[in-house]
């Protein structure tokens, strides 16, 4: 089959790989009907992931129709034929983690979970085409995908939704609603969301959904901020108007009540020496992140607000503003998205229209111009906010 | 437990050579000071006082003992820092030497006094340094010893259940790594075959030594095993009311020679992330029915080395037919 896959830093290539073969029982393979290109893919390809090795097929929001079940696969779950899309942690939905609803957590999909816990403290889930720490699981940027668990995992499309409405159920949509979800949102709320990329733009829709009052978009792309505005939410360039100052003014001193970072640890700003500082430190490995979302989030939130961390983090970073977190009583909540706690909900919020995720794809292509696709997305390219693969 | 002992021996004789390095730190340290403080008195006593080059070279020789005294005092590995004192003593020899023979009268008694005293601290770095190497050989576990291993990991079903599936021997080898069959002989009593590196299987006898059924089972290896062994392994109710702690404790006899060495090898850096790989295993197989695979690592629990790993990406035909051996 054709598949896209990591040939090193900043290199993707999309070759000929063998097809995916059932290895557990409760696997199934799903021919690949549509996939993404995830903000997160360009932190492996960039090379800040590390353990990623050459040949490493990618992607882990992808969806199709399945071809093959393992013998423990029960069929009141899941038959061949089902249209389904495919959630990007693994989970087994036995543990105490998946009892918890907490799937990303789960603590016997990653067989390499003593790289991970070297790494993190206590292991991580397994994720699909997401580095060797998080499994060395082969990903969806392909014609066929291994599916373990697929009786856990896997959400049944029944109804003649298209590919583009549900695809994004497997990652950046429910990841964008965790976000907005943990900021635990009143009706007086106003919510301000660092990163306007596609996980950003569905943090501020389900902030929305939510009930708050006002949601602000912070990013320095014009075209990334009219689409935003568009959707009825509030512009903020941070190349043009000092953050903080601004957030100020649209909200009487206070400051915003819940502040969302949908960034993660390859910021960009306008800051020529802490950029410069970060950056350094980054290349020589002695901090993986470049943490200035997060770092402004805090300062910006109002005090007694919660910073929701949705924006992917690595290892470790410096000049983390533990005195604002402290002295006002700021809530940090983050995690890696429960992406199967979310599917099934978020689905009826599509089906009744209070979602619409086709509103950020900029971009289709064959899943053989992949290359291409990454190009333009990571350079930001002809306006492109999300690719679509098709194949 | 002539194992034992011979550990006890090892660790005396570390003892000793740490001791003795640490001693000759000090003495570098007081020779460097004092050459570096009154290099004139030095040279003075030494006899080289007539000579212009004794006046740069004694404080560079200070600063070298400086150097000596920082590894021997400040490092374990006294061996390699008692070596460079045996070349410094080398230098320090040839250039008596050569001052003695340009030298008479006074001067000259008393170079010959100072390069006797050298002399017998050079014997004296020398005894170090080789024995220091010496323990440094025997320490890498030629000489066997004991490896005391613990894990422990949370199983989310009853300890009725986790217990039965332990119990049931046959099962250890489907988690843990370097097993290949436990085969039941009595009902306390079994046969236990693990895989070795050159193609040859240790094997064992063992029985079950002391049991509370539910709680814990304690075994040991009889008659004469290869690799002497014995473990318990515990089960306790989690604070959560569903969930069992599980914690295993292992002891290993590693004999000497090839076997030991090569036992020693086999378990690898890490012998306790390996237990803590068989143990996560033990949970997955509970909790999930199988040992969960990646296209990274396809084989399950024989992916004996984390990494390198293949690339994930599917196998081929050939490969996933070749199983374990591609």
């Amino acid at each position: 089959m054709r598949a896209n896959t990591w040939a090193g830093r900043n290199k993707v290539e999309v070759r000929d790989v063998p097809d995916p073969k059932i290895l557990n029982s409760r696997d199934a393979i799903v021919r690949i009907t549509s996939t993404a290109i995830c903000g997160s893919d360009l932190h492996l390809v960039d090379g800040y992931v590390p353990t990623m090795q050459d040949g490493d097929v990618m992607g882990h929001e992808f969806m199709g129709e399945v071809i093959e079940v393992g013998s423990r696969v029960p069929g009141d779950k899941l038959r061949v034929g089902d249209r389904v899309v495919v959630p990007f942690p693994i989970a087994c939905g036995a543990c105490a983690a998946c009892a918890k609803e907490l799937y990303s957590c789960c603590e016997n999909t990653n067989p390499n979970a003593g790289i991970a816990e070297k790494m993190f403290g206590h292991p991580v889930a397994g994720i699909f085409g997401y580095s060797h720490l998080t499994g060395g699981f082969a990903g969806g940027q392909a014609q066929y995908a291994r599916v373990p668990f697929a009786d856990v995992g896997p959400l049944k499309i029944e109804s003649d939704l298209t590919d583009e409405q549900v695809l994004f159920l497997s990652d950046i949509l429910p990841t964008g609603y965790m976000g907005a979800e943990m900021c635990d949102i009143q009706p007086s709320d106003v919510v301000a969301v660092w990163g306007a990329g596609p996980v950003g733009q569905f943090a501020m829709d389900s902030a929305r959904v939510l009930g708050a009052a006002k949601v602000i978009a912070i990013d320095k792309e014009p075209y990334r901020l009219r689409m935003a505005e568009q959707a009825g939410h509030i512009p903020v360039n941070f190349d043009e108007v000092d953050v903080r100052s601004r957030l100020l003014e649209l909200t009487g001193g206070r400051g915003p009540d819940k502040c969302i970072d949908a960034v993660g640890l390859e910021a960009t700003h306008g800051s020529a020496h802490i950029a410069a500082y970060d950056r350094v430190k980054q290349a020589v490995r002695s901090e993986t992140e470049r943490p200035h979302a997060l770092r402004q989030a805090i300062m910006s939130c109002r005090s007694g607000g919660v910073v929701s961390v949705i924006g992917v983090y690595g290892g470790l970073l410096d000049k983390f503003p533990a005195g604002a977190w402290m002295n006002r009583s700021l809530t940090l909540r983050t995690g890696q998205c429960h992406v199967q706690r979310y599917m099934r909900p978020l689905l009826e919020r599509i089906e009744r229209g209070e979602i619409d995720p086709t509103r950020i794809i900029t971009h289709r292509l064959p899943l053989d111009e992949a290359e291409r696709g990454f190009e333009l997305f990571k350079n930001k390219e002809d306006n492109c906010e999300k690719v679509v693969l098709k194949s | 437990m002539t194992q034992l002992a011979s550990r006890e021996e090892v660790q005396a004789r570390d003892d000793e050579v740490q001791r003795r390095g640490r001693e000759l730190g000090w003495m570098s340290l007081g020779l460097g000071v004092a050459q570096l403080a009154a290099p004139d008195a030095v040279r003075r006593i030494s006899g080289v006082d007539d000579s212009r080059t004794s006046r740069t070279m004694v404080p560079l020789v200070g600063v070298r003992e400086l150097v000596h005294a920082a590894g021997l005092l400040a490092s374990r590995r006294k061996g390699i820092w008692a070596w460079t004192r045996v070349m410094g003593d080398a230098m320090d020899l040839t250039s008596l030497g050569l001052a003695i023979a340009h030298r008479d009268g006074r001067r000259r008694r008393r170079l010959i006094a100072v390069t006797g005293a050298i002399v017998g601290i050079t014997a004296l770095d020398l005894l170090t340094a080789v024995q220091a190497t010496r323990a440094q050989r025997s320490g890498s576990g030629r000489r066997g010893g004991h490896m005391d291993l613990t894990a422990t990991a949370t199983v989310r079903k009853p300890a009725s259940e986790v217990y039965a599936f332990w119990r049931d021997l046959a099962n250890l080898p489907t988690f843990m790594a370097h097993l290949e069959e436990v085969r039941t002989t009595g009902d306390r009593t079994s046969h236990w075959t693990a895989t070795a590196p050159f193609g040859k299987d240790v094997e064992w006898d063992a029985e079950i030594t002391d049991e509370t059924p539910g709680e814990r089972i304690a075994w040991r290896s009889t008659g004469d095993a290869d690799v002497p062994n014995a473990g318990t392994v515990s089960f306790v109710p989690a604070p959560d009311g569903v969930s069992t702690e599980v914690y295993v404790s292992l002891v290993y006899d590693i004999p000497g020679g090839a076997i030991g060495k090569a036992v020693a090898k086999y378990f690898g850096e890490e012998p306790h992330q390996q237990l803590d790989d068989d143990l996560r295993r033990f949970k997955q197989v509970l909790e999930t029915g199988e040992v969960v695979r990646s296209d990274g690592a396809p084989w399950g629990k024989r992916a004996r080395k984390e990494f390198p790993q293949r690339p994930a990406q599917p196998l081929s035909d050939a490969e996933f037919e070749k199983g374990p051996e591609a």
